[in-house]
């Protein structure tokens, strides 16, 4: 029987070819679209996490409600016995103090005044500690332009698009300007050991980085850190896992420390509206599925009507002889099935050809996300898992089966009576 | 006279004082226009130089810091700083020559202009900006005014002058200004953005006089987008009239 449907398919087109096309766009749709999401929310939670928000982050409580001013006068003090603290807790992360500096970046000409400044924005990190981790999380080594990492003390990497803006290279002097964590102006020389692409856009537009040593001298933070980021060792953001630490940890410190500069626990989905895009792309699956539903359906059901309009003749003739309406309403509806998985797997190989592209190229989104809250990088790359080869059957079949089922009922209105009348005219 | 009658001319007295009152204090504004009253203001704080030696109180997030200053002024555009104290900010200069600012700091050896969006940071941590510092002493060189009302400052009498910008590059298009009627010393002041916003306040705690100036000794500044106490501005000595170093007014005497 499947043989025979599969050769009636194969061989009058015209009754195929229009579903399966709509089959193929829309499973080939949804399958990139689905990867480029899956990637984009990887790399969006990545970079977030190993430069900004940590997969937990601990601040001082007056941080945090400031937190995207980076108020280093409200900072974390005694962070070694913090740090301590948490690894002795929290054995499952890794924690790593953290200061964000803001301020203006300055460029001296040959008598030591202003040639040049801008403003800058910058990341404090434990990069000259030997097997620190902080440069392989930044993604330091890979992103050299030109020249080289910090290998010792006023040492500074600059965002490679902001050197070139401002006229400088490695060997060249920079002057922070900022402000200490009691507030007077903060200056200090760094010579620039290197030009670096972060692949973050915000960074790459004015970003720096520097030692933290170097950070809390300029600063007059000793022993301080604006704030301390915990990543999972796994590497893995576990979203329910981290909730639970920053639950925990706040039950516990909240109950002894009501100051204002107590420490306090957020995680990633608590910042920069992550939490909601975690949300809505955690359900881009299902309104993925849902948008090429509809109107799949849609086309397929009127795809089915101008079929049934075509075949009229042979659905009177098979009625006429004897045949049951039911059954000819199934053969329909197998037909659809066979065409929607026909359909499926041409749109599925198509997508997944072009996600896996994506996954090697990736889309340039700087122009899009100028003004994005959270740390956007500036490449989305797809990301093909064993779920992409599965998702694009869904619609397909769906849509086909209910594109038919609507379109068949006409089959059950024809009355038998009236079939001879119309096959002698 | 009965008791009906007592209590109406008790009335029209009363009226009658309440009118004079206020006729004295329209007189009075009349006498001295609001313009006159703004040069008056500047006879009294800007003089042709100044050194001041001066404290500055920083009330932060976690403790208060003192910062000590001194200052040669010249004018309202001319203005030589050196931080005294404490040990980290000891040696930091900067300099003010009309609209252009420059800072020195002793640990990186640079000069650097502070211009830009730079203007509006605070000053070491205080509710004063860089561009508060930048402004010209003579609001009436910047404003226009009028007088809106009168009311008494820590019991001195004062003058409520409202002034509109008149030049385009001042830091507050509007400012509110209690003067004291006699001693044409500002007593109070509030300045505002062109929206209204309130943006500053300041509070005059003490006024005395020296070399026949009435100086503010006391002050305190309240930067009003800011969470806090504010900022004490105190004056230890003053010097008016005296001969300035010869170049201090000068980049060169940044790293000296």
């Amino acid at each position: 029987m499947i043989g025979f449907l599969f050769k009636g398919i194969v061989r009058d087109r015209g009754r195929s070819l229009f579903p399966f096309l709509t089959v193929l766009i829309g499973v080939f749709l949804t399958v990139v679209l689905f990867c480029y999401m899956k990637g984009a929310t990887s790399a969006v939670t990545r970079t977030n996490a190993n430069f900004q928000t940590g997969h937990v982050k601990v601040m001082t409580r007056a941080y945090a409600r400031e937190s995207d001013q980076a108020p280093n006068d409200a900072g974390l003090t005694d962070v070694t016995r913090l740090l301590q603290d948490l690894g002795q807790r929290f054995p499952a992360y890794e924690w790593a103090a953290r200061i964000r500096v803001g301020g203006l970046l300055d460029i001296p000409d040959d008598k030591g005044e202003t040639r040049t400044q801008g403003p800058a924005f910058g990341i404090a990190a434990d990069i000259l500690t030997p097997g620190s981790r902080e440069p392989g999380r930044l993604g330091l080594a890979k992103g050299i332009k030109r020249g080289r990492l910090p290998a010792r003390a006023g040492e500074i990497l600059v965002s490679d698009d902001f050197a070139r803006k401002l006229g400088v290279g490695p060997g060249d002097t920079a002057t922070l300007i900022s402000t200490t964590a009691h507030g007077s102006m903060a200056m200090a020389n760094f010579t620039i050991s290197g030009t670096i692409r972060f692949g973050a856009i915000a960074l790459d537009r004015m970003g720096f980085i520097i030692d933290l040593a170097d950070a809390r001298a300029a600063l007059d933070m000793d022993n301080g850190a604006g704030e301390i980021l915990g990543l999972f060792v796994s590497g893995v953001f576990d979203r329910r896992a981290s909730d639970e630490t920053a639950r925990l940890f706040n039950e516990a410190t909240g109950g002894i420390d009501k100051n204002d500069f107590a420490p306090t626990m957020v995680p990633l989905a608590g910042q920069s509206n992550l939490g909601q895009l975690l949300d809505l792309w955690g359900a881009s699956q299902t309104i993925i599925i849902l948008i090429f539903l509809l109107p799949m359906s849609l086309v397929l059901w009127n795809a089915g009507l101008l079929g049934s309009l075509r075949r009229y003749g042979e659905m009177g003739v098979r009625l006429a002889i004897g045949e049951d309406k039911g059954h000819v309403y199934r053969t329909l509806l197998a037909e659809s099935l066979m065409i929607g998985m026909l359909g499926s797997v041409a749109g599925t190989i198509l997508g997944l050809a072009v996600s896996y592209y994506l996954q090697a190229h990736g889309f340039d989104v700087t122009s899009l996300m100028k003004n994005a809250s959270m740390l956007m990088p500036s490449v989305l790359y797809a990301q093909v898992t064993p779920f992409s080869y599965a998702i694009g059957f869904f619609p397909g079949l769906v849509a086909t089966s209910i594109g038919t089922a609507i379109a068949g009922r006409g089959i059950y209105k024809r009355q038998t009576a009236r079939l001879f009348k119309e096959l002698e005219t | 006279m009965n008791q009906t009658d007592r209590r109406y001319r008790l009335v029209r007295l009363l009226c009658l004082a309440l009118m004079l009152d206020a006729m004295a204090g329209f007189l009075s504004a009349q006498a001295l226009s609001a313009d006159a009253i703004l040069d008056r203001v500047d006879r009294n704080a800007v003089p042709g130089t100044k050194i001041i030696v001066s404290e500055m109180i920083v009330h932060g997030r976690r403790d208060s810091r003192t910062i000590k200053l001194k200052s040669w002024i010249e004018g309202g555009n001319q203005a030589f700083t050196e931080y005294l104290y404490p040990p980290r900010e000891q040696g930091i200069k900067m300099l003010k020559l009309g609209d252009r600012l420059w800072t020195y700091s002793p640990a990186t050896d640079r000069i650097i202009a502070i211009a830009g969006h730079m203007l509006r940071q605070s000053v070491m941590g205080s509710d004063l900006s860089y561009e508060d510092m930048m402004e010209n002493n003579k609001l009436r060189e910047r404003y226009t005014a009028r007088v809106s009302g009168e009311e008494t400052i820590a019991g001195r009498p004062c003058w409520i002058l409202e002034l509109t910008a008149s030049a385009a590059d001042v830091a507050y298009q509007t400012r509110k200004v209690w003067v004291d009627r006699e001693r044409f010393a500002v007593m109070r002041e509030e300045r505002l953005a062109k929206s209204g916003r309130l943006l500053k306040t300041l509070e005059v705690k003490s006024v005395e006089r020296i070399q026949g100036r009435w100086v503010q000794t006391h002050m305190v500044f309240k930067d009003a987008l800011k969470e806090g106490t504010g900022t004490e501005f105190k004056i230890a000595t003053a010097e008016f009239d005296v001969a300035l170093p010869a170049a201090i007014f000068d980049k060169a005497s940044l790293k000296k």
